[in-house]
């Protein structure tokens, strides 16, 4: 579409307003996390290591975040699992019920977070699984459950079954052509599904704040009560530990992709 | 059986998978079955028998102004996330779609680097910018808006929320975009148009589908938004999340927090069901063009 000069002008401006309101408050942790003072007023004042030392030494941080990690990586494995034979039931189902089962296995994205909630919770004070790492994994891989779904669903319409057909009319058995032939080619949508699930769980706060006890606390749970309580920096330089790692895996990933990729053609 | 046999399913085989395909998706619906079907069940039955079988809760919800009040700020301040959402999304998607794949990579980033952060973490950054000694404050008042509260009000709030939201609110938008032949705007204008007549009858008709798609998500998410309100928010700014979290923790009222919390999923439910249809024929008039 052609546009005038001013029309241009504007549509940029307007644009790197939104791209900066998008960014910057990213970024704003990481400042703060070398703040000298026990402050989260901006801008942080002097440099120190302070924080970060705290995050490592400091036992209510460095179990929180192990917890996160036990819990998430248990989710990644068991929602990868139950989401791929999901996906796959699915994908071998008349439409009608296929359609049917996916709108159910994709309700824990459009039920409000405290409504599921306050319902996990109450099911938790019955059943005892308050505060316990088995409450936490379950809830957090329903929750994960349909990012596997889709990644896997997407990968499996591509799919051409074919070539199943063809393993098997060389003699293949189901098991063998799952694994030489099917897993190989939707391996794209079960990893995207496993990072996916891992991030889910690790990132989720509303159903944790509920199931969480003073033993079991996650990191998203610990940072929440950190906020509330005080103006702790540890909370920015745990911010930016996070996103740096994050920055280093998706920015390796992206790396390794494009060179696959430049190798391939 | 020999591998030189037809390889055409036989209609017992085909029995055998559509048993097998229901198998396979067993283990993740009794999953689902009992981690949100069950206590979904569990907040219902509570909202209609706490303390005693009835109505009781939902007509103390629906009787006392507070809660009134709660409801409706919780529809107006997801609208005008919405709003917000629609506004700064729009020009920011069609940028998308006009520029070389060098600076588009550039705009995705921008998008996606807010998911690289926790979503926690990303709310402290807001609670860190608005405070009444941040930046902003200190940005408007060296331009001459002195005493603008930004932290623990309603704008605050959607500032904060419009920000988490607005990449789901961007990418359904530049998907249909892209799907946009231009040749149609280059008509309209070889046949007189003026630019802006060609954009407002021609590509924004067009675009409609995405702006549909994208409010309905981001209006349903915000309804249930709770960690944003609950750390930005004030007093006054309370959502119907935040009163369902205080009814069943601070106050053990499970009838009521679950009537409360019973209304939020209806809302959300009808609303899907509103927008399906018309979001499905929408795309299928963007697809016949």
């Amino acid at each position: 579409m052609e546009m005038k000069p001013l029309t241009r002008l504007i549509l940029g401006l307007v644009c790197l307003l939104v791209a900066i309101w998008l960014v910057a408050p990213t970024l704003v942790v990481v400042p703060m996390s070398f703040n000298e003072n026990k402050s989260l007023a901006f801008p942080p004042q002097g440099f120190s290591w302070q924080w970060y030392q705290n995050f490592a030494t400091n036992p209510e941080w460095s179990t929180s975040f192990l917890n996160s990690l036990k819990v998430a990586s248990l989710v990644a494995v068991l929602a990868t699992v139950l989401g791929t034979l999901a996906a796959f039931g699915l994908d071998r189902m008349k439409a009608r019920p296929a359609n049917l089962l996916r709108m159910l296995m994709l309700t824990p994205m459009v039920v409000p977070g405290v409504v599921l909630a306050i319902g996990i919770y109450a099911v938790y004070l019955d059943a005892q699984l308050v505060g316990t790492l088995t409450g936490f994994v379950l809830a957090h891989t329903i929750l994960a459950l349909p990012f596997v779904l889709i990644a896997v669903s997407a990968n499996l319409e591509v799919f051409d079954r074919r070539l199943e057909t063809a393993a098997a009319s060389l003699g293949a058995g189901a098991l063998t052509t799952f694994r030489t032939v099917t897993l190989p080619l939707i391996l794209p949508g079960i990893l995207s599904g496993l990072l996916f699930a891992f991030a889910t769980s690790f990132d989720e706060i509303v159903v944790s704040l509920f199931i969480t006890n003073p033993y079991l606390k996650t990191l998203p749970v610990q940072i929440f009560s950190s906020i509330t309580r005080d103006a702790d920096p540890t909370v920015a330089a745990v911010g930016t530990i996070l996103l740096f790692a994050t920055t280093i895996l998706i920015g390796g990933g992206m790396l390794l992709l494009g060179r696959e990729r430049k190798g391939r053609l | 059986m020999s591998a030189l046999e037809p390889t055409t399913p036989s209609a017992l085989q085909r029995a055998g998978w559509a048993w097998r395909s229901y198998a396979l998706t067993l283990p993740a619906l009794l999953l689902l079955v009992a981690v949100i079907g069950y206590p979904l069940l569990t907040i219902v039955l509570r909202s209609l028998s706490e303390p005693q079988w009835g109505l009781q809760n939902y007509a103390w919800f629906f009787g006392a102004p507070v809660n009134l009040t709660v409801l409706q700020r919780t529809f107006t301040i997801s609208a005008w996330v919405t709003v917000v959402c629609v506004l700064c999304a729009y020009p920011y998607a069609y940028l998308m779609t006009a520029v070389g794949p060098r600076v588009r990579l550039v705009l995705v980033l921008c998008v996606l680097i807010p998911f690289w952060v926790s979503g926690v973490v990303r709310t402290l950054s807001w609670v860190i910018l608005l405070q009444d000694s941040g930046v902003i404050n200190s940005l408007l008042r060296s331009a001459g808006f002195d005493g603008v509260r930004l932290i623990r009000t309603q704008t605050g709030v959607v500032i904060g929320m419009a920000q988490v939201l607005l990449p789901f609110m961007i990418l359904p938008l530049y998907s249909v975009m892209k799907g946009i032949d231009l040749r149609l705007v280059q008509a309209a204008r070889s046949l007189g148009a003026r630019p802006s007549r060609a954009f407002f009858t021609v590509y924004l008709p067009l675009s409609l589908p995405g702006v549909y798609a994208g409010a309905i998500i981001v209006f349903i998410l915000a309804l249930g938004f709770y960690i944003t309100p609950a750390l930005l928010g004030g007093p006054r700014s309370t959502m119907l999340s935040t009163l369902v979290q205080t009814q069943v923790l601070s106050l053990l009222q499970w009838g009521r927090g679950g009537a409360m919390g019973v209304v939020l999923l209806i809302a959300t439910f009808v609303l899907l069901a509103l927008a399906a249809p018309v979001m499905r024929s929408r795309y299928r008039d963007a697809g016949r063009r």
